[in-house]
């Protein structure tokens, strides 16, 4: 049967299984939105196109799904670059489909053309130009493949404007053909033997748990392979969640901002069993005296990520969950009492130091309120950040015991993420409780959404760390440039006022007294609600492992009496 | 240390731009990338001409990998191999100095195409070393433009090159036996 290009794009979402799209119409894209009508795709109108990426993407990481963000030509394809990147950087499964030009005008410069596959070449696991409509159905296949295999990422689609009108006939393509893309599933038994020796050599080993482990599924895998050979693990930050915090050897996050006793673990483990992550110079510091006695098992879907930081001893190429069951078989069950005795150590000594054990002085902090959130939300709930100080404690205090809940841009740190994100994992999981932990920087950037939550009637919860300054930046003002507090003190909104004015009910917080009963009226108010929490000016995230310095060389939290 | 790399890749629009512009992201140091057709029309094949050590050529060919339209990746470094690049030199020429560089061109079995009042093309295949060589004896009497192809590179009999990428490498998972096929 004969359809026009829209519709064959509609046909191929559905089949897909798309059921809700982000976007934003314009003129080069209009007769993709015509078609959408005769479809059973949900669209979600965005205020600017940053939040339909951000959207698909909070979409994809909460459901494990491909998201899907729709966008015009020309302005409003680069809107969606810096949520491409995000995507990128994270390795989330997005599809952004944008309108352009038709094809006789490509290289005009007509009106909102913009070259939109070169700008995206480099954030993007792969880009498609389509000039006619016998090209899409078989694009929008692939497109949908590589975003979701191997290693996920984002894929873009550019949509000239006569392929979305021209007909043809509709096929719908059952194979895919790409010479080039076949993605490692099985290590081989040669590497998974000399893993195995490393493992039963070890002594002090660390299993550094990734991003992967969540891309893969393999939360059940890491756990055996943890228990077996006992194994305390230290997550990244998108790993969290990849074994609950509430475990025995769950090291909790590693890195800059991590756990002191992760970071120790580290630094004085003999083996280090990375799975799924890609030794960011955020978890390493120091790439000179990184682990510096440790021998390195690398479990990897990318074979570009092996030896790119760290070089190994063992990389073991291939789908995670795949490898880590046809290795955990081959190993015998260890005991390691001494290296987890000394690692509990160092453990008591950082409890001593947490802000959590300080007396109660009458102030509000920000550590003070995420912890609060975690014990009425029986850490549960689904829980999106913005980048900056106000992310670093959700990681730390919002103690994630299942996966897919962190919804939190990590590689590129996206400031504005956490809004649309928070929006787009509401799609996914209607039945979960979604928070957005921001900062008053972070939301600022993209508050506009506040009106889509509403269209929309997204049951999610706002909370607002506000500290009155771009916290995270200041932080560092204060360690390394002599508290000279360039451009971050910030002036913001009434932030109640504001959600007042989208019809949002709100609450604002001064008192630590407040904090649970403001968090239960956001439980128990449906839609969105926003709490905003004025929050302690100057206090900094710790420990901090200062930019470039030894992992273990970590400026700690003075201990309060 | 030089070496020398070859990629199939799909001949499709916009391929070369990937490459190229995974070498600038990347920040790599390429030497040379010549493009050309092969025996496929679906095929392109470059030959790529680096410096770096062992570590940097790994992480030329994963990143290649990760491009969806490369096929495969070969090192031909070191290995029995064809290496030849192809140089046209327009030399200055005043009739008395045609003998002369006629004679050095028959030493290299380099080839006179053109000839004008005061200068001749020179043309000349083979590696870079004997490119260079004749280069230099020409030099002195005034190089006016010259311009290279860059090395391509074919391995010799049925041997096919290094391939190091672990997980894209035969190393049992079938990877390339399955594109051979695709090949055929």
């Amino acid at each position: 049967m004969k359809k026009t290009g829209a519709e064959i794009l509609w046909e191929c979402l559905v089949r897909e299984g798309v059921e809700v799209v982000f976007g934003y119409p314009g003129g080069a894209i209009m007769p993709v939105y015509d078609a959408m009508l005769e479809y059973p795709v949900h669209h979600v109108l965005v205020r600017h196109e940053q939040g339909a990426a951000h959207m698909a993407d909070g979409y994809a990481r909460a459901s494990g799904k491909v998201g899907v963000a729709m966008a015009t030509s020309g302005p409003g394809a680069t809107n969606l670059v810096t949520g491409i990147a995000t995507a990128m950087m994270d390795s989330s499964p997005i599809v952004c489909i944008t309108g352009q030009v038709p094809v006789h005008l490509i290289g005009g410069d007509a009106f909102q053309e913009t070259d939109v596959t070169g700008i995206t070449l480099p954030i993007t696991k792969h880009n498609y130009l389509i000039t006619s409509a016998d090209q899409v159905a078989r694009v929008v296949r692939e497109a949908f493949h590589i975003a979701r295999s191997g290693r996920p990422g984002p894929v873009l689609i550019d949509f000239c404007k006569n392929a979305q009108i021209e007909e043809t006939e509709f096929e719908y393509p059952e194979e895919i053909e790409l010479p080039g893309y076949r993605p490692p599933t099985r290590a081989p038994r040669a590497d998974l033997e000399k893993a195995v020796r490393l493992i039963e050599e070890a002594e002090r080993p660390v299993i550094l748990a990734g991003h992967g482990v969540l891309m893969s599924g393999a939360m059940e895998e890491l756990k055996m392979l943890a228990v077996k050979t006992q194994t305390p693990v230290a997550m990244t930050l998108l790993g969290l969640g990849a074994l609950p915090a509430s475990h025995p050897l769950s090291l909790g996050m590693m890195g800059m901002h991590g756990e002191a006793y992760a970071n120790n673990a580290i630094q004085n483990a003999d083996l280090l069993i990375a799975l799924g992550m890609r030794f960011d110079d955020r978890v390493t510091g120091n790439l000179r005296t990184y682990a510096p006695r440790a021998r390195k098992i690398h479990v990897e879907i990318d074979p570009s990520e092996v030896h790119k930081n760290v070089v190994v001893d063992v990389p073991l190429i291939g789908d995670l969950k795949t490898v880590l069951t046809d290795l955990i078989p081959m190993l015998d069950e260890y005991e390691h009492e001494e290296w987890l005795a000394q690692i509990d150590e160092w453990k008591q000594e950082t409890e001593q130091r947490s802000i959590m054990a300080w007396p109660d002085d009458g102030k509000l902090y920000t550590a003070h309120a995420i912890r609060a959130l975690w014990e009425v939300t029986g850490g549960d709930s689904i829980v999106a950040t913005g980048v900056g100080q106000h992310q670093m404690w959700a990681a730390q205090y919002y103690h994630f015991d299942h996966p897919y809940r962190l919804i939190t841009s990590g590689g590129a740190g996206t400031m504005g993420f956490g809004l649309p994100a928070a929006i787009g994992a509401w799609f996914a999981h209607k039945d979960k409780e979604v928070w957005l932990v921001d900062g008053d920087g972070s939301f600022q950037m993209t508050q506009a959404e506040l009106s889509t939550a509403v269209q929309e009637g997204a049951n999610i919860k706002i909370a607002i760390m506000n500290n009155h300054f771009l916290g995270m930046v200041r932080q560092w003002q204060e360690f390394f440039f002599d508290k000279r507090y360039a451009a971050t003190p910030l002036t913001g909104p009434d932030f109640v006022k504001l959600a007042e004015a989208h019809g949002i009910p709100a609450r604002r917080v001064t008192k630590p007294e407040d904090v649970r009963g403001a968090i239960s009226f956001a439980q128990e108010t449906p839609g969105p609600v926003l709490v905003e929490f004025v929050v302690e000016k100057e206090e900094a995230v710790y420990p901090m492992v200062p930019s470039g310095a030894d992992l273990d060389a970590m400026i700690r939290r003075p201990i309060r009496k | 240390m030089q070496h020398t790399l070859f990629a199939l890749v799909e001949n499709k629009p916009g391929v070369l731009n990937r490459v190229a512009s995974l070498f600038r992201r990347r920040n790599f140091n390429i030497e040379s990338l010549n493009v050309g057709q092969t025996e496929s029309p679906e095929i392109s094949r470059m030959t790529i001409v680096m410096d770096g050590d062992e570590r940097d050529v790994r992480i030329v060919e994963a990143n290649l990998y990760k491009l969806v339209n490369v096929i495969d990746v070969q090192e031909v470094t070191n290995r029995p191999a064809v290496l030849r690049d192809l140089a046209l030199i327009k030399v200055r020429a005043a009739p008395e100095k045609r003998a002369e560089i006629a004679n050095l061109a028959s030493i290299f079995r380099a080839n006179i195409v053109d000839v004008a009042p005061d200068s001749v093309i020179v043309e000349i295949t083979g590696t870079e070393d004997k490119i260079e060589s004749l280069v230099e004896l020409l030099r002195p009497m005034g190089i006016l433009e010259m311009v290279r192809t860059g090395q391509v590179a074919m391995m010799r009999g049925d041997q096919p090159g290094a391939r190091h990428t672990p997980g894209a490498g035969n190393n049992g998972n079938g990877y390339h036996k399955q594109n051979t096929e695709y090949l055929n």
